[in-house]
């Protein structure tokens, strides 16, 4: 059986707790909130811990509270369960709950929280292996080892962003609230993540992520494509989240963020700028989609090959938009989050 | 006697005898012991792929707390292994590594924590050696040899036989088609991970608790590696949590737990991570095959030429029967009137190729159903027509020498053809959807036993006292499939009790008689069989004390509803416990025994003891795929599948078995695989699996699995019990081929390999509108010179059953045989 | 040795106060300390749902619980589902044959009862989405799918006839799916 190195547990109760435990010894602290990804990565060895703050029993950083009308604020400690069991969030952000729903199985959205998977370590086939693998593999640069194996010349490690609910937040100009003992930040969620594989956050390692807010849904149309080989639980090879508003006919915002392409949610926005001020017709969804290949740089380190996943970033592009736009779809996404959201009606 | 014809129990769908247990968590699988005093056992893996042993330090890994023994590989100097001609494994390993995953050194420890801790303390200085790859590699490179035994350089065995001149078939055929087509390898990935835990007994003897699907051949393996009487080593082969052939080699776990126990003096257990279920392996050998076949105007075969070429691994296993399997049965389906089959396996440093259900004749099929569908549209034909109207009969002999008894086929394709609306729907779906057909065929447990032996294959012992219980003891093993319902089943119809009268005890060989595992598809048959004997017998003393005291003739007795009693009279008889009382009076205490062993085939030659079966089960499926043409992913929206079980025993479980295959078919036809990686030369020497874990070694879920439509043909078979035949392995066959040929018809492109991705029907549909063939496959079978084949008139040239010219081409291609020295390695 | 901690849970209602290993997750504890064998494993990574046992009512995966940080929470394991008699799923799935080698029967069990108390009367498609993060080397899932079904109408109180018995036997069996 894996089991867990040994580590000191702080039980935090309040958000104090935690942050003082984090101010402590930031670089020998992990935050632990639902456990999927933690618990994984020091079984393995990845990470290691001198101690694990547990935020499950901090007090106020689970629920949802607003309204679309105004804007609804998520604790980050919210399962990904509770949230789609929150109409309110499927009728002002489908595109957010839609992601929501197409997270891993119906068991680890039960334990995942929000702010987990925001914070989801990134991952590359060459890196979330065993200890016994990587040691095989001489391990690479996002732990011990000098090499990015999926690009042996390169100096950055290019470990996959992973989160479904990342690239469908930036579509939507969600924030995220950051505390520590210097006190609380809010910042735009897309500036939550930097472009490398290994610091993939900008959060610092004494802060943690309390809330995620999101603006008023206004007309906004929102939606979120999900690739991915099964039915269930395989994280994406391929994200797309979109959201425009259109006024009268013709787009007047547009936001597409593509996720599991880069190390981070990548922002499409050639694509994005050519949709605005236009109206959605067939043409200019192809040439939006054609054109967000561009920023994605898949690489040989999910399932399935590379070159399909780059062909694949204009597919889904165009499925996406022409669902908003609603053209009959012309490719069908492997995951659309139908079934989870019947189930947890 | 016992009323066949009208079953109480065979034939109806009852309750799994264990079905209770496994519901409530009582079922023990191995693991879950735990014994006073018990330890733990880790062991330390090769991260290196090929290099000599120079030095394993341990100074480090002593000093940790809990850490209390080292297992080391000089202790076992024996070799073993699943084949007589192939005992090239040691416990472990303290020359030479031969793949990332073999085992170097064994830690104990008080605690799986510690003992863990200790492995990563272990320091193994390794001289590294070059390392093969490929059967491309393995043919090219003679040097840096991975065994020192083998047909020739780095090729494990290679094998050539014709029945029949196949050259001048061709010559008389309207149409010669040629086919190169690819198998990737995959693995069982059953849920439950090995595991053993071995418990001394103070007196030199000990007891291993193993999740096995052969407690006899571990019994063998543990006996010469730990130098010790076979009568003093006990093993309880444990419910295993799935095997599918994963769990049919002795393991190396299994002896060091054994030693260590026996040199500690403690029980100790070890359960493997599933990275290193990974490394134990023995799934499917990855297969490149290439297929030659010559077909008259109407469909008919005139010749087949069929070469596959094995990437083994790193060690035998079942690779020698694997090789031959590649070429055995694809001459029971169809009629194959000339034959010849080319096979080799080559040594790879990769993790060893073994059994997966279908054992080596998945990869053949698949390519055989795939070359067929392309020769009924090169003939204008309809693919359901070219398999139905050129059918193997029934009661005949193969050109390879394989004596087919009951064959259901005809019927299981007519019933998937009506089923599916094949006649309407064919051809003529929607854009983007499609449907195929395929067949297959499956062994009722091989006709020769692995070693070289005239003792039965199989044996059932029973007891019966007046308390009217009856105990069946038998060395068969539970691993899901069910045979512990058809062991009681059997037993319990026969004798006219309930199944809850009877307690089984079993996979246990100091209790039970000899069964050699649950493998090869073969234990309904012939466990069934002995279970019948051993039935019948005691059925026979009991009626014949019975008879005596009702002063009835002994054939007018009924056995039925826990009572024994005059059929012309049925009240006058007795509750079966007084019938059992009664024989205990009159002859003592009460035993009986069966046995089986398979009739003998009529093959002759060197290799013809791969093949023959008492009975060959028959499937045939239609698949419908729905393609999307933007991505090239496709979904199996619905499977029909028809499956010649000659008789169900319990048909709620063979139901049960041909959707597991549907699944596992599935599986193998759209995502899993054991593909492996290596680094670039310059940078590292690794070789390693791409995706050892249960989330990227992909297995479909609850989301992805289609409608089925099931249909149990049954065409009772003379050799079966009740005439059952196989259910477990024979489904999976036709299901990857009919999802290549439904993808075929959904938009015209053939995928020639499996797992059959997205990206492969996206670029076979570029090539198709660029004008190219619409073809995604492999290009080319590599260069082989297989030297003169063993030459064998078919039966239909008045051949005996002999080669014609064994002494010329001698014993390369040799059968399995007892070698009791082994291979020294 | 490793830190130990002494910790009260409540396992299939009944308290249970055990010292163990600080580091050890539920999975362990449960299996190793209070010698519930009946909940498996099969990766301890999240990733086949093996482990699966309810805590507070929802599934969740013991592999991936801190023992510790569940003291106190309602866990139920399958050895809990029995009563006097086998409960609904475990009969409909020993009857059906929706155990096949049953290494993933205990965490199937505890998901489809949480599924069947939240939803009394699941669809199909509900009951394929909540199983789907378990995953069945065996079944090829359809007799999983059909005993769900079929204990959700006993629990219902309906008389439920086995569902494949009609059609079980030589004749085609149809589903409707999805």
């Amino acid at each position: 059986m894996m089991r867990l190195p040994t580590f000191t547990y702080v039980g935090a109760k309040t958000l104090e707790d935690a942050v003082t435990a984090l101010a402590d010894d930031p670089e020998g602290t992990r935050l632990v909130a639902g456990g999927t990804d933690l618990w994984p990565n020091l079984k393995r060895r990845h990470q290691g811990a001198r101690s694990v703050v547990g935020l499950r029993r901090v007090a106020g950083l689970r629920g949802i509270t607003g309204d679309p009308a105004a804007g609804v604020t998520i604790g980050a400690m919210t399962t990904l369960t509770d949230i789609l069991r929150c109409p309110m969030l499927r009728d002002g952000y489908p595109g957010f709950v839609r992601a929501v729903a197409s997270i891993s199985s119906p068991v680890l959205r039960n334990m995942g929280t929000l702010g987990g998977n925001l914070c989801l370590d990134t991952r590359c086939t060459y890196y979330n292996q065993n200890e016994e693998w990587r040691q095989s593999i001489g391990y690479c640069m996002k732990e011990v080892g000098d090499t990015c194996w999926v690009a042996p010349g390169s100096p950055r490690c290019w470990a996959v962003q992973a989160s479904d609910s990342a690239p469908a937040l930036c579509s939507l100009d969600a924030h995220v609230v950051l505390h520590s003992t210097a006190g609380e930040r809010v910042i735009p969620i897309a500036d939550l993540y930097n472009d490398d594989g290994i610091v993939y956050l900008t959060k610092s390692r004494t802060e943690i992520l309390t809330e995620i807010r999101l603006g008023p849904a206004g007309a906004r149309r929102s939606t979120y494509w999900k690739l991915r080989r099964r039915g269930s639980i395989d994280f994406p090879v391929l994200g797309v989240g979109v959201a425009l508003e259109l006024d009268g006919g013709t787009v007047s915002s547009a936001k597409i963020h593509l996720g599991a392409v880069h190390s981070f949610p990548v922002a499409a926005t050639a694509a994005a700028a050519h949709l605005l001020g236009k109206s959605l017709t067939e043409d200019v969804i192809a040439e939006a989609a054609e054109l967000a290949k561009d920023p994605a740089s898949p690489l040989d380190n999910t399932d399935f090959t590379l070159q399909w996943r780059r062909r694949m970033v204009g597919s889904y592009v165009d499925g996406a938009l022409r669902e908003l736009a609603g053209l009959p779809p012309k490719a069908t996404p492997s995951v659309h989050g139908e079934g989870a959201l019947a189930l947890e009606v | 006697m016992a009323d066949r014809d009208q079953p109480r129990i065979v034939g109806t769908p009852f309750r799994r005898v264990d079905g209770v247990a496994k519901v409530t968590g009582r079922t023990r699988f191995a693991d879950d012991l735990a014994f006073p005093r018990m330890v733990h056992l880790k062991l330390v893996r090769s991260h290196v792929p090929h290099a000599n042993i120079k030095e394993i330090d341990t100074s480090a890994a002593e000093r940790i707390d809990g850490v209390i023994h080292f297992v080391r590989g000089e202790d076992m100097p024996n070799t073993f292994g699943i084949l007589p001609v192939s005992q090239d494994e040691h416990a472990l390993a303290f020359e030479k590594v031969r793949f990332v995953g073999d085992a170097v050194l064994g830690v104990v420890a008080l605690t799986e924590d510690a003992a863990e801790e200790a492995t990563r303390a272990v320091k193994v200085d390794y001289e590294e050696l070059d390392t093969i790859g490929s059967v491309e590699e393995a043919l090219v490179t003679s040097t840096d040899k991975i065994h020192e035994y083998g047909d020739e350089g780095n090729i494990h065995k290679k094998v050539s036989m014709e029945f029949g001149d196949v050259e001048s078939g061709f010559d008389d055929a309207d149409l010669v088609l040629e086919d190169t087509i690819f198998y990737e390898g995959n693995t069982h990935l059953a849920m439950e991970q090995h595991a053993a835990v071995a418990v001394p007994e103070g007196d030199g003897k000990i007891t291993v608790w193993s999740a096995t699907q052969t407690p006899h051949y571990v019994h063998r393996a543990l006996a010469k590696v730990l130098e010790l009487p076979a009568a003093h080593i006990r093993v309880i082969a444990c419910p295993n949590g799935g095997g599918f052939g994963g769990k049919s080699d002795p393991f190396n776990h299994e002896i060091v737990a054994a030693k260590a126990a026996l040199q500690i003096g403690r029980p100790v257990k070890i359960c493997l991570t599933r990275e290193e279920v990974f490394y134990c392996h023995r799934g499917r050998h990855p297969v490149t095959m290439h297929v030659k076949t010559g077909f008259k105007k109407d469909g008919a075969i005139v010749s087949q030429h069929l070469k596959t070429a094995l990437d083994g691994g790193a060690f035998g296993s079942y690779g020698v029967a694997s090789t031959y399997y590649t070429g055995a049965l694809q001459t029971v389906t169809y009629k194959v009137p000339r034959y010849r089959f080319d096979g080799l396996r080559a040594f790879t440093n990769k993790p060893p190729c073994g059994p997966k259900r279908g054992h080596g004749t998945p990869q053949p099929r698949f390519a055989l159903e795939v070359h067929l569908d392309k020769a009924a549209h090169a003939l204008g034909m309809d693919p359901a027509d070219i398999r139905l109207n050129h059918l193997q009969p029934k009661n005949s002999v193969t050109a390879n020498w394989l004596k087919i008894g009951s064959m259901g086929l005809e019927e299981c394709l007519q019933k998937v053809i009506d089923g599916s609306g094949w006649r309407q729907r064919y051809g003529k779906l929607p854009e983007g959807h499609g449907l195929g057909i395929a067949c297959s065929s499956y062994l009722c447990g091989a006709g020769l036993p692995i070693y070289w032996n005239h003792m039965p294959h199989t044996g059932v012992q029973i007891k019966l006292d007046r308390s009217g219980g009856v105990a069946v003891f038998c060395g068969e093993i539970e691993i899901g499939q069910g045979s512990d319902s058809v062991l009681a089943a059997c037993v319990a119809e026969v004798l006219g009790i309930d199944l809850k009268d009877i307690r089984l005890c079993v996979g246990d060989t100091d209790l039970t008689p000899v069964d050699l595992g649950s493998y090869s598809s073969r234990v309904t048959l012939m466990m069934g069989n002995a279970a019948l004997q051993a039935a019948e017998r005691a059925k026979e003393l009991i009626a014949e004390a019975v008879a005596e005291r009702l002063q009835v003739p002994a054939g007018q007795l009924v056995f039925a509803e826990r009572r024994v009693f005059d059929a012309s009279d049925p009240e006058r008889g007795m509750t079966f416990s007084e019938a059992v009382a009664t024989a205990e009076s009159k002859f003592g205490t009460l035993g009986t025994t069966g046995s089986y062993t398979p009739p003998r085939s009529p093959g002759r030659f060197r290799g013809a003891g791969v093949g023959p079966s008492p009975a060959y089960s028959y499937s045939a499926c239609v698949i419908e795929v729905c393609v999307d043409r933007e991505t090239g992913c496709y979904t199996v929206p619905k499977v029909w599948i028809a499956h010649d079980v000659g008789r169900s025993i319990n048909p709620a479980l063979v139901m049960g078995q041909v959707e597991g295959s549907i699944y596992k078919g599935l599986g193998e036809a759209m995502m899993a695989e054991s593909a492996l990686r290596r680094l670039p030369k310059k940078r590292s020497n690794a070789l390693v699996h791409k995706f050892p874990s249960m989330l990227e070694y992909k297995s479909p879920t609850f989301l992805d699995m289609p409608e089925i439509v099931t249909y149990l043909v049954e065409d009772p078979d003379p050799n079966g019990p009740f005439g059952a035949k196989e259910v477990g392995q024979g489904p999976l066959l036709p299901v990857m081929p009919a999802v290549c040929n439904a993808i075929f018809d959904a938009v015209g492109v053939r995928i020639d390999q499996v797992p059959a991705h997205p990206q492969m029907i996206l670029q076979a549909l570029d090539d198709k509108a660029r004008g190219g063939p619409g073809r995604y496959g492999p290009k080319r079978f590599p260069d082989v010179s297989w030297g003169e084949p063993l030459r064998v008139p078919t039966p239909d040239e008045g051949g005996d059953g002999k080669a014609i010219n064994a002494e010329q081409v001698g014993v390369r291609g040799g059968t399995m045989k007892e070698d009791p020295e082994g291979v020294k390695s | 040795m490793s830190e130990h901690v002494t910790a009260t849970y409540r396992v299939n209602s009944e308290g249970r106060t055990i010292a163990h290993p600080a580091h050890h997750t539920l999975l362990e504890v449960l299996r190793e300390a209070c010698g519930l064998t009946g909940t498996k494993h099969g990766c301890e990574l999240g990733e086949c749902g093996t482990c699966t046992v309810l805590i507070d009512g929802e599934p969740q995966l013991s592999c991936l619980v801190l023992a510790r940080e569940v003291e106190g929470a309602a866990i139920d394991t399958v050895e809990g589902l029995e009563g006097r008699d086998l409960h609904p799923l475990q009969k409909t799935f020993a009857d059906l044959g929706a155990a096949q080698c049953g290494y993933c029967t205990p965490g199937i069990l505890m998901a489809a009862k949480a599924l069947i108390e939240r939803k009394p009367t699941p669809t199909r498609a509900d009951v394929c989405e909540a199983l789907s993060g378990n995953l069945c080397r065996c079944t090829g899932y359809i007799k999983i799918i059909e005993a769900v079904e079929w204990a959700a109408a006993l629990c219902r109180g309906e008389s439920g006839a086995r569902p494949a018995d009609a059609s079980l036997y030589g004749v085609c069996k149809e589903k409707p799916h999805g």
